[in-house]
């Protein structure tokens, strides 16, 4: 055993980066929500990127360790304290076994990420280690973890038992020890608002001239009904110029549609499949993020992105992220 | 060869339409591309998603990227996508799989057969041997796990679904809703008429063909008694 579950916080579940193959059977891809914090979670402990970990949303959970482990957390700013002494998001922590790590609420962002080093060991259900909540299956027991279920960490790598060693050295007698570099997290937002590029969907054309002026001129506010599947936003309805009957195809994560009451949902991980609503645009994968750590009641202003530079600035990213891994293994003296 | 059309699903994907209407013609498009795609997946690839009349490849950007000719990997999977639409035959294919479903009709596993007998002026006997003597098409598997969306439902049959749909639907539970029917594959929600259930298991999580049908299969409806559903084998 290697850590156990006092309280499970609001939903919690193990995630991966997604389940994939299977979508031409309705299987869902899942996977975690913000995949940049879990990219650098992963990073920070010496992780692969598609290695399990924890995604806790809005109120998180508290866990006993009974291990002592390399960990990071990443997204969301939720307060996270260890025997109730405060502790630092977006950097390697070296933990005791016998100490308690509490998420509090989310004080900024909407979810947070507990990697730890190997992974959580939860057994691979079709290429996956996510939970797909709607079919039960995947992650712990296919479902959020509940008070006193017990997770298991896999064994970790060569580097991070490097960064292990190195952090447990230097934590003398505490029950933590926090590395003194840290990545530095861009996606959150701070005032309430924010700036959501979209690329123009298959149906953009098909809205009134005012319906597509107003989905980028005005804001949208995210609905209390929106969660691992979709954020329903409200705000200008948004009218087609004629009433079309779509044949249902494919649909993927960040697709902007427009159901007949005219207010947009931007599909998220555990969206289904197939979809037949129009299409009025879809937020690229660079700014996925940002949507993900969004919570009911914040404003979201879109802006247009052509798929060319949507893409470019993916590709440009990848190799920050490459960067940020090579900068993390010299600091640490592993190169 | 057929003209396809290519479009951006996102920055992560090509949707490829191969016609306009749903109907046997372009299904056997549809599946002829999925089954091609299956056979000679590309690298940066990720997975294709069969539908009525598109078919959908999801891909890796970075992989498809290539900073010494700067291409846009939107276009470089069009142009591999374009160059595969070239290779594959255009015979017909005449395979398919039957796949037969026992289904025990009426009674709690059945509770709005009588409704759809009523709207139709037929009799439950008659809803039975309508719908149990077609063969159906699967046409694309969504909306849940394992779900297949059928084709071929005698008009006969046709019910509107109900005003208020149901929380809970019971796994197996065999359904019409408009001119479709189909079978909830999971428990969920639905407004469908529920007019039997079927012992069998459409999806089993962790299998490496988790789910029974796929896009292409023909579906063929058994009626059983309650008996001969309890004796039935959940596992397919």
């Amino acid at each position: 055993m290697s850590i156990e579950v006092i309280t499970p916080g609001l939903c919690t579940t193990v995630q991966d980066t997604g389940r994939f193959g299977f979508q031409q059977v309705g299987v869902s891809v899942s996977g975690v929500m913000d995949k940049q914090a879990v990219q650098m979670a992963n990073m920070l402990v010496g992780n692969q990127q598609t290695d399990a970990v924890l995604e806790v949303t809005m109120r998180g959970p508290s866990l006993l360790f009974h291990k002592d482990m390399l960990i990071a957390i990443c997204g969301g700013d939720f307060k996270v304290t260890i025997n109730d002494r405060s502790v630092l998001p977006n950097r390697a922590v070296w933990i005791r076994s016998g100490s308690i790590l509490k998420f509090g609420l989310a004080k900024e962002g909407c979810r947070a990420y507990l990697a730890v080093a190997g992974g959580w060991d939860v057994p691979l259900v079709m290429g996956s280690r996510s939970t797909n909540l709607r079919g039960s299956f995947g992650g712990f027991a296919g479902r959020m973890l509940a008070a006193g279920d017990k997770l298991v960490q896999s064994s970790p790598g060569s580097f991070s038992q490097f960064l292990a060693n190195q952090l447990e050295k230097k934590a003398g007698a505490a029950p933590f020890y926090q590395a003194n570099w840290f990545i530095p997290s861009s996606t959150l937002v701070k005032n309430g608002e924010a700036v959501v590029r979209v690329i123009q969907g298959e149906q953009f054309a098909d809205f009134s001239e005012e319906s597509r002026q107003s989905f980028f001129e005005q804001t949208f506010q995210v609905s209390t009904q929106s969660d691992r599947m979709g954020y329903r936003l409200t705000g200008p309805a948004l009218e087609l110029t004629q009433s079309m009957e779509l044949i249902s195809a494919a649909v993927t994560v960040g697709t902007i549609q427009v159901p007949p009451n005219g207010q947009p949902i931007i599909l998220m991980a555990d969206r289904q499949t197939i979809g037949g609503y129009p299409k009025i645009g879809y937020v690229p994968t660079i700014d996925l993020p940002i949507v993900a750590q969004l919570r009911p009641g914040e404003k979201i202003h879109f802006q247009e992105i052509s798929l060319r530079d949507a893409q470019k600035a993916l590709i440009e990213r990848d190799s920050l992220m490459k960067a940020i891994k090579l900068g993390i293994e010299v600091t640490v003296g592993w190169r | 060869m057929p003209r396809y059309e290519f479009s951006p699903l996102g920055d992560s994907g090509v949707m490829v339409k191969l016609g306009e209407v749903i109907d046997q013609q372009t299904h056997e498009k549809v599946i002829l591309f999925s089954e091609y795609l299956q056979e000679h997946p590309f690298p940066g690839m990720i997975e294709s998603v069969p539908g009525f009349t598109t078919v959908t490849v999801y891909y890796d950007p970075i992989t498809l990227f290539d900073p010494l000719d700067d291409i846009l990997p939107y276009d470089r999977a069009v142009a591999i996508l374009e160059q595969m639409s070239q290779q594959i035959s255009n015979t017909h294919s005449t395979e398919y799989r039957l796949v037969e479903i026992p289904v025990c009709y009426g009674g709690s596993f059945g509770p709005d057969l009588e409704v759809v007998a009523k709207q139709n002026g037929l009799s439950v006997e008659e809803v039975i041997s309508i719908h149990s003597t077609t063969e159906y098409l699967v046409y694309m598997i969504g909306f849940a796990p394992g779900f297949p969306y059928l084709g071929g439902m005698d008009e006969r049959l046709a019910t509107p679904r109900r005003s208020s749909p149901r929380l809970s639907i019971p796994m197996g539970s065999v359904g019409i809703g408009g001119l479709q029917t189909g079978i909830y594959s999971i428990e969920s929600p639905g407004g469908w008429q529920i007019i039997g259930r079927t012992p069998l298991s459409l999806f089993q999580a962790g299998e490496s063909s988790p789910s029974l049908l796929c896009a292409g299969d023909k579906v063929r409806f058994r009626p059983i008694s309650e008996r001969e559903y309890d004796n039935g084998e959940k596992v397919y």
